[in-house]
């Protein structure tokens, strides 16, 4: 039986709730400030006016197509990677395999300037130039986690009595990845893409390192931050960097459910 | 049916190949992630260490080609020491701010919520764990300005005067609040709590309510059932959601670069030892005390449970 919560554990509930979202409200309302050279409370008046200006700007759309471009790239390679890293460690025992697992979570679970100084060293070390694809590698490096994650957690719930099932009724093995394994899998790779797709596109740790004159979106916005220059345009680019992160955030969080329930 | 390998098609023999040797299947899977995580990976991250080893020319400024163990003593100066322990002290300030605020929310969802209401919950922690991290600190420098929400806020409810004994304070206080190391405190509270919450919320959930009923039963006042019952399950998921607190502040340099009164943390001054002063042998260095403190950290933290409840 339950009770019902007290008033002291509902206020210090909902005060919690409050400081999680309250803050990127105020995000929201500062695009639209008609104040423009400080951070002056409450906002003068509103305007949509820099939302043209943010859109005409040719550095911020540069910038934001480059962020589209490698967090696409970073995704795809990171579903590949972590897709065969969890069927090899699925059902199978071999040398090395808890060190595999250490190094695919150790990108995420090491503060990110330890992977971007590891990798920035490296790439010098390698006589490399910095260029968009030492983005995508270094983006990949911790996407994979999350999409190995997504990937086996989904195998540990899959019986491998289905894929003996399949073959007894005559499949080849192809047909039974095709027909049988790959749609039990896909919904977890569309969730664990959407993930990664959320993480790359807004990363600005290993992304300040592997860089070279490269500017993904958050490096701008980070740059106008240390160096404060048009702040209502860096509002809007914040309030757009919300809105993409947002998607595919509650897309991944939706599809998840609703597999779990089918 | 022959034995040699004249199967029908290529396809048929590649899979009959594969069938009859399962470990060329598990290498052929493995190849690339062992050759990107480990291979890649791992190498950047083991030279980055050996490169802790090697001594600075300083007239070049170059990486030289004689071993010492100069950068590693350099590390232990009184500024860099310095530098640890207000880092160390940060993290674990944020840690247990962090497990305050989140333990009623847990406690809330794991409890009382019903079925909808619950997954709705789950979600509202969610999204700002996945959502843009940068964005988020950028909305404190918002409300923390001096000209900013909460100095309004402040105004309104006529507590100007403790706004101004909380920057008067030595050590926490500064000029305002964007300047202060306690305003940088809340910022990492903000950002880091949602990986409190769900490991409380998780291990809460294992606590089955016969058990709290038991215990009221056996005359236990809702205060003691809290302190024998409730609190010594939810220490592994304190336990796990503190590893995340602890090493994200432990390794931070953006928001010690936003918000604060730029007092150096380990992020930064790896990440200016690094850059302005072009001391990678010190920066690789420097790279590896985090690595060691969360390593002694883990250690405490699988004795509590935390691995199972993460």
């Amino acid at each position: 039986m339950r009770t019902k919560a007290s008033l002291g554990l509902k206020l210090a509930a909902g005060f919690t709730l409050v400081y999680l979202h309250v803050p990127i409200l105020f995000v929201f309302l500062y695009a639209f400030t008609t104040e423009s050279a400080s951070f002056r409370f409450p906002p003068p008046g509103l305007t949509t006016d820099w939302f043209g200006v943010a859109w005409q700007n040719s550095e911020i759309r540069a910038a934001l197509g480059l962020s589209l471009r490698v967090a696409a790239i970073s995704t795809l390679i990171a579903l590949i990677v972590g897709t065969l890293a969890a069927a090899a460690v699925w059902r199978t025992n071999f040398f090395g395999k808890n060190t595999l697992s250490l190094f695919i979570i150790l990108p995420i679970a090491l503060p990110g300037i330890i992977t971007g100084i590891a990798l920035r060293s490296a790439i010098n070390l390698g006589d490399l130039t910095f260029s968009f694809w030492t983005l995508v590698v270094g983006h990949a490096t911790f996407c994979v986690a999350v999409a190995f994650n997504n990937v086996i957690a989904r195998m540990r719930r899959t019986s491998p009595n289905i894929l003996e099932a399949s073959m007894d009724l005559g499949a080849r093995g192809w047909q039974t990845f095709r027909h049988v394994l790959l749609p039990q899998l896909a919904p977890a790779m569309v969730v664990g893409g959407m993930l990664a797709f959320a993480l790359s596109f807004d990363e600005i740790i290993v992304t300040t390192f592997t860089a070279g004159n490269q500017q993904t979106l958050p490096i701008w916005i980070f740059s106008s931050l240390v160096r404060p220059r048009n702040r209502p345009v860096t509002n809007v680019v914040a309030v757009f960097v919300i809105i993409i992160t947002f998607i595919p955030i509650i897309f991944a969080q939706r599809y998840a459910q609703r597999a779990e329930e089918s | 049916m022959t034995t040699d390998s004249k199967g029908p098609t290529l396809t048929h023999r590649i899979a009959r190949t594969l069938h009859q040797r399962p470990w060329l299947k598990v290498l052929l899977l493995l190849a690339l992630p062992v050759i990107w995580l480990v291979g890649v990976y791992g190498g950047s991250l083991g030279a980055l260490l050996i490169q802790s080893f090697y001594a600075l020319d300083s007239f070049s400024g170059a990486i030289g080609d004689s071993l010492t163990l100069d950068s590693w003593s350099q590390l232990f100066t009184d500024a860099n020491v310095a530098v640890m322990v207000r880092t160390v002290g940060m993290a674990a300030a944020v840690t247990v701010a962090s497990v305050i605020i989140a333990f009623p929310l847990a406690y809330y969802m794991a409890r009382y919520a019903h079925k909808r209401v619950k997954a709705l919950l789950v979600l509202a922690v969610l999204v700002p764990l996945w959502s843009s991290y940068l964005v988020r600190v950028y909305s404190w420098k918002l409300i923390l300005a001096a000209d900013g929400i909460i100095n309004w806020f402040v105004e309104r409810l006529g507590m100007r005067r403790a706004l101004q004994f909380l920057l008067e304070t030595p050590f926490i206080g500064g000029p305002s609040l964007s300047i202060s190391l306690f305003g940088q405190f809340l910022v990492f509270v903000y950002i880091w709590l949602p990986y409190m919450i769900l490991p409380i919320h998780a291990s809460l959930e294992r606590v089955p309510g016969s058990l709290l009923e038991a215990s009221a039963d056996l005359g236990a006042r809702p205060a003691v059932t809290f302190r024998k019952v409730t609190w010594p399950m939810a220490i592994p998921g304190v336990a796990a959601g503190s590893i995340f607190t602890f090493s994200l502040t432990l390794g931070d340099y953006i928001i010690p670069t936003i918000i604060g009164d730029s007092s150096p943390f380990i992020g930064l001054a790896i990440y200016s030892y690094q850059g302005v002063a072009g001391n990678l042998p010190l920066a690789a260095a420097f790279s590896f005390i985090p690595i060691a403190v969360m390593a002694v950290y883990l250690t405490a933290a699988r004795r509590f449970g935390a691995f199972e409840a993460l």
